[in-house]
C-alpha cells in the first residue's frame, strides 16, 4: 500500500462478451458502451425474455445449457460478422444460462453507432446469427413434461445462412 | 490414445452423461470417436445428420483429425437466443 498513490480508477468490470448464470443487466452494458460512445448518436438494444407460451404449450419455465468456450468464441465471431458488415458499429452480447422463469432475460445485445441504423441492423443481425451458430439449448419445461428445442445445425461456415441473417437485419 | 467426449442438451440425456473419456485407435478423426460411440450408444444415431462437432472447443469437420487429449464434442441443432 503507498498512501501517497493516487486512487485507482474503477476499470470496467462489464465484459463485452459473456455467457453467464448471473441475472443479465441491459442497463450496466449498455452503460459500458455509452461510457465511450461520444462519436456515437445511436444506442439499439435487443433483450430476449422466457415467454409463457410455444408451440401451444403453457411454459413453467427454460433451463439453458450452453457449450461455454465455444459459445464465447461463436459470439465474439458474431460480433467480428456484424463490425464487417457495420464497421462503425460497436457490439455486445451477453446470454444467460441455467434456470430461466417466465419473464426472465435470456439474452441481450447492445449496439452504438454514429447513425441508428447500423444500431438496429447489428442488433438484429446478431439475435439471428445467435440462433443460427451459438451452441446454446433450450430445455423447456411445460405443464405435463419437458422437452429439448432444436432449430439449427450450427455451421459457422455456411455462408447461405449468414446471408439470411444479413437479409433479416436489413429488411 | 485417450480422448473426452462432450456431449450437449438431449446427446447428453441420451448418454446418460456430458463427459466421456474414451481409449480410441490410432489414427483418429471426429467421425471415428463418433463411430466407437454410436457402437456404444446406437440411440446416438438419429443426429448424425444434424448435428454440429468441435475439437477443442472449436467447430470441426467429421473428418477432423483427433489427437490424444482432445475434448471432442457432438452437439445437437442448437436453440439460444
Amino acid at each position: 500500500m503507498n498512501p501517497g498513490a493516487p486512487p485507482q480508477r474503477e476499470t470496467s468490470v462489464v465484459p463485452l462478451v459473456a455467457v453467464t448464470a448471473a441475472p443479465l443487466d441491459q442497463l450496466a452494458l449498455s452503460r459500458e458502451l455509452e461510457r465511450s460512445a461520444s462519436a456515437d448518436g445511436a444506442i439499439a438494444s435487443f433483450v430476449g425474455l422466457v415467454r409463457d407460451h410455444n408451440q401451444g404449450r403453457r411454459v413453467s419455465y427454460l433451463e439453458y445449457e450452453a457449450y461455454e468456450p465455444l459459445a464465447v468464441r461463436a459470439l465474439n465471431l458474431i460480433i467480428d460478422e456484424a463490425r464487417e458488415l457495420w464497421p462503425t458499429a460497436r457490439l455486445a452480447v451477453h446470454h444467460r444460462t441455467g434456470r430461466l422463469d417466465i419473464g426472465d432475460a435470456s439474452i441481450i445485445i447492445v449496439a452504438a453507432s454514429p447513425h441508428r441504423a447500423e444500431a438496429f441492423a447489428a442488433c438484429r443481425y446478431m439475435i439471428e446469427r445467435v440462433k443460427q451458430i451459438v451452441p446454446i439449448w433450450k430445455h423447456e419445461h411445460f405443464e405435463g413434461g419437458d422437452v429439448w428445442l432444436e432449430g439449427a445445425t450450427a455451421d459457422p461456415d455456411d455462408t447461405a445462412a449468414r446471408e439470411t441473417a444479413r437479409r433479416i437485419a436489413c429488411a | 490414445m485417450r480422448v473426452t467426449v462432450r456431449l450437449f442438451a438431449r446427446l447428453r440425456d441420451l448418454a446418460g452423461a456430458g463427459e466421456l473419456v474414451r481409449e480410441v485407435s490410432e489414427p483418429a478423426t471426429v467421425r471415428s470417436v463418433w463411430q466407437g460411440l454410436v457402437g456404444e450408444m446406437p440411440a446416438l444415431q438419429d443426429y448424425e445428420k444434424t448435428m454440429s462437432v468441435a475439437v477443442n472447443a472449436d467447430y470441426a469437420k467429421m473428418s477432423a483429425a483427433v489427437s490424444d487429449g482432445d475434448e471432442v464434442a457432438f452437439m445437437p441443432p442448437v436453440s439460444g437466443g
